[in-house]
């Protein structure tokens, strides 16, 4: 392996977002602690308080208003079925008190009304608070981000760390929107219908209870089940985006080896395999509702039926009934919901639980107090008996000193993966170094604040990256404010101002994601561009060249002699021929310093630097 | 969308099976209030409780009919919603991997992926979805107001007056929030992207000291984010109340006008409530129809990326008449040939003329973007010419069958791309006919034999994605075993030295020029040093021949190539 602790290959996998929109129920994922996070969660909520006493008092009154409906509607049926009977036997001056019940349609749709509006009220009020809360959180890990050593960074999977920004936000966002209120809801409405139920008869709220557990079983055990389906689902959906990944990435591969066929097949193997997981995932998970609903209607016959005889027995009204009806059917509904939203909050939890975590890694070290807020160094480069391991027991560099002075071009060669990055992750700090000291002009880097140090070193990184933006943003983005003309002059330096020219906006095109617009030799010429406009004292080219075609090299090595005068240089590259003219050579093996040295003295010294160099010409 | 269409259409029983099914569902759902009128009529009204029992019974009945066909609805759907995914994957899938590389250009990897992978699953369950819950709401707006006309024709028009508020709320919020769905996503996106590029990048950020400049942009795309997500969220909010509300004044407008027509003997009690029940019926199943706007303007981005991948046709194609070729010698030439990538203003390649034959080694030399590995696309026929045109044996490559020509093609490509399998997988990838001893004599040639039997399970052990379990080099070499394997005519090696260490990559070299004997190699370099020997040299500049010849006759008569040289060798080196 590799001991560069360059990002590992950053492509985002693509999370099947919105699949939540449909009630997938997959296995929620339980928080390790579940309490500590949810208050920590809280205190986030915690500056929308008004607010959210508002949506609370919305949504009781909202839903006591809803709960009230079926009764008057109820009163209504009685006083017609009242009027009705009493015509029938004749009772003088019998009719319906179409008054009374005008009164009461009155005083109903004041309360649908009423709740309507609470519940609206409710939700956007809701919207607000649970798109702040998480835009804070968004914020906050933004930042957080920034203060993480690449220590860190380097070590996470980039996918992994956008998703929690992407994915576990939005998990959050939307069960502060939905289950907040749905919860305060489904308590009201349960309690709320209780005792509307009760009041009505004690009979038949026993009959609809008695439902309850039933309808408990099934969620729970259909749930189970369902649950190792969909857990097969994902793995084989896994498997599948897998292939599919690898074989469109490899795809010129898969052209030239006549590939096609096999791949097929075998995504044919894992896309049957998927099917049949999937549909019995669905279909397991589709029956909860149906089987619900069975057990639902089934308490309905039994309240229709024994209510129906409570009536002809002259115990209950006839509206009661009715109403009874609807709250039996509204009943269950918040139960089977308030289980649902049990399994969102744990999986809401892990995922806050998650971001949390993130929100707790250790920091950079913070700048000391007495460092240097500027520093304009003439680039003399010292390194004392430095030590450093990426991992703890693994020791990389131990006891290296080297001495540059100003002006001076350093070549830092080794065969592949020797470790070469290490050296710009100390100089820059993006690492700390374990023991020893590396100074600039004699001031220990500590010393020195992480920014004003930066800008000492311009940079041209092996992966080249800009941003999406203007490529006039791009090459001024090593120094801001920079005037047209400069970076003009700095594409012309680069030998980059021609290809510009060439693209249909000029400057002013936009590059696209990863720049896949223009090639990965303009790509570098703009990086190069960008180093060239920063103008620092001390340049590192990290194979700034090797991906630039030979003729072009040429030229740039000419714009960066000029430069390089003055500046101290370091120069990784294994193409021996560009290093040849360094002041210094560090060979490097296996993360190591072996040797050091100008050519001539490396090579009369017939080590490891003289076997390398010969071992390119030997053979030709 | 119309064009998936016809991937449902094999499913076309099933899914009338589900219809049936919903249907019946549906009937039970609406025949439950009509049997509580009954009860209400004939059973409370006359007192008679034998009725309402009897009634119950057929209830209980009813509702265990309607259970049972929901579920093998539910049964039915998953079903084909997940059969229809998979032969809709599979026809995106095999449509990409008979993409050639114009294709890959125009969609972009990463695109085509996400079309395969998570567009597809996206169709899958809206169909699902579609098929459980929205088919519901026509079946019982038709059923309910069927069955209300049937009890009382006069009071159903109270339905009809309800119509015209229902279909303007629903236009007005699908107006408004499917276009507010799509901007959200859009904004989410480039949340991502602005997140992404910082951590891809963090190294020039900080280097930079971009930090603030990075964070501002973070929290721009963050703002934006979350104002259009509250807008969304409360175009949504006013969505329930006011289907509430017209649910709840239609049934107030049902108790009214119902209890005017009972109090003149037109209508019974039981009739009434059961009137509010089917009101109820119909406008929560309608409710259910909001769900849509969420999913509509997903679903269509789905769809219309999934048949961007379907209607699109891959250029290269083998001919309608293929002419067979057997005992390939390898004699490639090319004649007068141009290309243009497509949308590019100037040609990657002009007027391109020379001969490769077997024994030879052919090296092209340029700069980057000189049309070098341009040159090795269009032989394996990624790519086709614009003018002029590739033989291989006489034969213009267009008249072959592409797996024909590939299969005589060694290919190393630039990026060495390895997949996840065992290192023999590797090796034997897209090449049956080798045997375990073809593959370590490649692994040896290519100088990967060496570090593979020193891994523990050595030709099994395993590689994972992207070939991350070893190095640079490593992958390399087993890329350079894979194209040996095939025994190819004619060997493209593009800059495969690049991640090599000298010592390796010369050892390889000599290994190479007794395997590739009487091949016709073509050497992609950017190096003199490692092609000074080749039987000639191609120097391209800018998509044309600049010079071609030996490495002597290059130094005395073309300057481009002896500028190369000279930037690259010292002057003993160069003689």
């Amino acid at each position: 392996m590799s001991n560069d602790k360059r990002p590992a290959s950053s492509r985002f996998r693509p999370r099947g977002r919105g699949s939540r929109h449909f009630a997938m129920s997959l296995p929620a994922e339980k928080p390790q602690q579940f309490k500590k996070t949810l208050s920590r969660l809280l205190q986030y909520i915690r500056p929308h308080l008004l607010s959210l006493l508002f949506v609370v008092l919305a949504a009781i009154i909202g839903t006591i208003f809803t709960i009230l409906t079926p009764r008057l509607i109820g009163e209504v049926t009685t006083i017609i079925y009242t009027g009705l009977v009493d015509k029938m036997n004749n009772v003088p001056g019998a009719i319906i008190d179409f008054n009374q019940i005008r009164k009461i349609l009155f005083l109903l749709a004041g309360l649908y009304l009423v709740s309507s509006l609470f519940l609206y009220l409710e939700h956007i009020v809701m919207a607000g608070v649970s798109q702040r809360t998480v835009y804070e959180l968004r914020k906050e890990v933004s930042g957080k981000i920034a203060r993480l050593p690449l220590k860190y960074l380097d070590s996470q999977p980039h996918g992994e760390i956008l998703s929690r920004v992407t994915n576990d936000m939005d998990l959050i966002g939307s069960t502060l929107q939905q289950s907040m209120t749905q919860v305060i809801e489904a308590i009201v409405t349960i309690v709320g219908i209780l005792i509307m139920m009760l009041l009505i008869n004690h009979w038949l709220t026993f009959i609809t209870l008695l439902t309850l557990p039933l309808s408990f079983a099934i969620t729970t055990l259909v749930t189970r089940h369902s649950q190792k389906h969909f857990a097969n689902q994902q793995r084989e959906l896994g498997e599948l985006n897998g292939h599919i990944e690898e074989m469109y990435g490899g795809h010129l591969v898969v052209k030239a080896f006549n590939y096609e066929k096999e791949s097929l097949e075998r995504f044919k193997t894992i896309n049957r395999r998927l099917y049949a997981a999937g549909w019995q995932a669905q279909f397991l998970s589709g029956i909860i509702m149906p089987l619900l609903a069975l057990v639902n209607n089934m308490g309905y016959v039994f309240i229709a039926v024994v209510g129906s005889i409570f009536v002809t027995r002259g115990l209950i009204a006839i509206g009661h009934v009715q109403a009874f009806f609807q709250y039996s059917k509204r009943f269950s509904h918040p139960i089977v919901q308030t289980a649902n939203i049990a399994n969102l909050l744990q999986s809401t939890i892990a995922a806050a639980e998650r971001v949390f975590r993130l929100l707790d890694e250790d920091e950079e070290i913070p700048d000391r107090e007495e460092a240097l807020e500027q520093f304009s160094p003439r680039g003399n480069v010292h390194f004392a008996d430095v030590d450093f391991s990426y991992r703890e027991g693994e020791s990389l560099i131990k006891k290296l000193n080297i001495d540059v002075r100003a002006g001076q071009t350093v070549a830092i060669v080794g065969p592949t993966g020797a470790g070469k990055t290490t050296l710009v992750n100390l100089m820059l700090r993006f690492y700390e170094v374990d023991g020893g000291t590396i100074s600039i002009d004699g001031v220990d880097i500590k010393n020195i604040q992480r920014g004003a140090l930066r800008n000492i070193f311009g940079m041209v990184l092996q992966d080249t990256w800009l941003f999406n933006g203007t490529i006039r943003d791009n090459i001024a983005y090593g120094r801001e404010g920079a005037t047209m003309k400069k970076i003009v002059q700095a594409a012309r330096a680069a030998h980059a101002d021609h290809f510009i020219r060439t693209l249909p906006q000029g400057y002013d095109t936009i590059l696209k994601e990863e720049a896949s617009n223009i090639s990965y030799g303009q790509r570098q010429l703009l990086t190069i561009a960008r180093a060239l406009l920063a103008d620092p004292p001390i340049l590192i080219l990290d194979e700034a060249t090797s991906n630039v075609d030979t003729r072009t090299e040429i030229l740039i090595q000419s714009a960066m002699a000029r430069l390089m005068k003055g500046r101290t240089t370091f120069v990784i590259a294994h193409r021996l021929s560009t290093i040849r003219n360094a002041d210094v050579i560090l060979v490097m093996n296996r993360g190591v310093i072996v040797e050091q040295g100008t050519h001539e003295e490396l090579l009369a010294r017939e080590g490891f630097y003289a076997d390398l160099y010969r071992s390119q010409f030997s053979a030709a | 969308m119309n064009r998936l269409f016809q991937f449902l259409k094999p499913l076309r029983l099933p899914i009338a099976t589900v219809l049936t099914l919903v249907a019946i569902r549906v009937l039970s759902d609406l025949y439950l209030p009509t049997l509580t009128a009954d009860i209400v009529n004939n059973g409370i009204v006359l007192g008679n409780t034998h009725h309402i029992i009897q009634v119950g019974i057929r209830m209980l009945t009813i509702a265990a009919l309607g259970g049972a066909a929901s579920i093998a609805a539910s049964y039915q759907s998953a079903r084909v919603a997940a059969a229809f995914a998979r032969v809709l994957r599979e026809k995106v899938f095999s449509r990409v991997e008979s993409f050639s590389l114009p294709e890959f250009d125009k969609f972009g990897t990463p695109s085509l992926i996400n079309r395969t992978t998570n567009d597809v699953t996206q169709l899958q369950m809206v169909l699902l979805f579609g098929l459980r819950l929205i088919v519901t709401a026509p079946l019982m707006s038709i059923g309910g107001i069927f069955m209300a006309f049937s009890l009382d024709p006069t009071l159903s028009l109270i339905f009809i007056a309800i119509l015209p508020f229902l279909i303007i709320i629903i236009t007005f919020i699908a107006r408004r929030g499917i276009p507010l769905f799509r901007r959200v996503q859009k904004r989410l996106d480039s949340l991502n992207l602005v997140l992404r590029e910082g951590l891809t990048g963090i190294r020039v950020v900080r280097a930079f000291n971009r930090d603030t400049y990075e964070g501002e942009r973070f929290q721009k795309a963050n703002l934006n984010y979350t104002t259009t997500a509250i807008q969304v969220q409360r175009t949504m909010a006013i969505m329930r109340p006011v289907m509430m509300l017209l649910m709840n004044f239609t049934t107030i407008g049902i108790i009214w006008f119902g209890g005017l027509r009972i109090d003149s003997g037109f209508m019974q009690l039981g009739d009434l409530m059961a009137f509010i029940q089917y009101g109820m019926h119909i406008m929560f199943s309608l409710a259910m129809l909001s769900m849509m706007f969420v999913q509509i303007p997903r679903a269509t981005a789905s769809a219309h990326r999934v048949v961007e991948v379907l209607d699109t046709v891959p250029g290269i194609r083998d001919a309608g008449v293929v002419t067979p070729i057997e005992n390939v010698k390898g004699y490639l030439e090319f004649t007068d040939v141009t290309f243009s990538y497509p949308g590019a203003e100037r040609p990657a390649l002009s007027n391109i003329s020379f001969q490769a034959t077997p024994g030879q080694v052919t090296a092209i030399i340029g700069g980057t973007g000189s049309g070098k590995s341009t040159l090795s696309s269009l032989i394996l026929r990624l790519y086709d010419v614009d003018r002029g045109s590739i033989h291989i044996d006489g034969i213009d490559i267009r008249k072959l069958a592409l797996e024909d020509l590939r299969r005589k093609i060694g290919f190393v490509p630039q990026k060495a791309v390895l997949f996840t399998g065992s290192i023999e997988d590797n090796i034997l990838f897209g090449n049956d006919g080798a045997t375990t001893g073809d593959v370590i004599r490649a692994a040896k040639v290519a100088q990967a034999a060496n570090f593979i039997e020193k891994m523990p399970a050595g030709y099994a052990s395993l590689i994972t994605q992207e070939g991350r379990n070893i190095s640079g080099g490593q992958k390399q070499r087993l890329a350079i075993a894979r194209a040996l394997a095939r025994k190819p005519r004619i060997y493209i090696l593009d800059e495969f030295f690049s991640a090599l260490d000298f010592r390796t990559g010369a050892q390889l070299r000599t290994a190479l020029k007794k395997e590739t004997g009487n091949s016709t190699v073509i050497i992609i370099a950017q190096r003199v040093s490692t092609i000074m020997d080749a039987d000639q040299i191609i120097v391209l500049e800018e998509g044309k021949i600049a010079g071609l010849g030996t490495h002597k006759e290059l130094l005395a008569t073309c300057r481009i190539y002896r500028e190369i040289a000279s930037s690259q060798l010292t002057e003993e080196e160069i003689a």
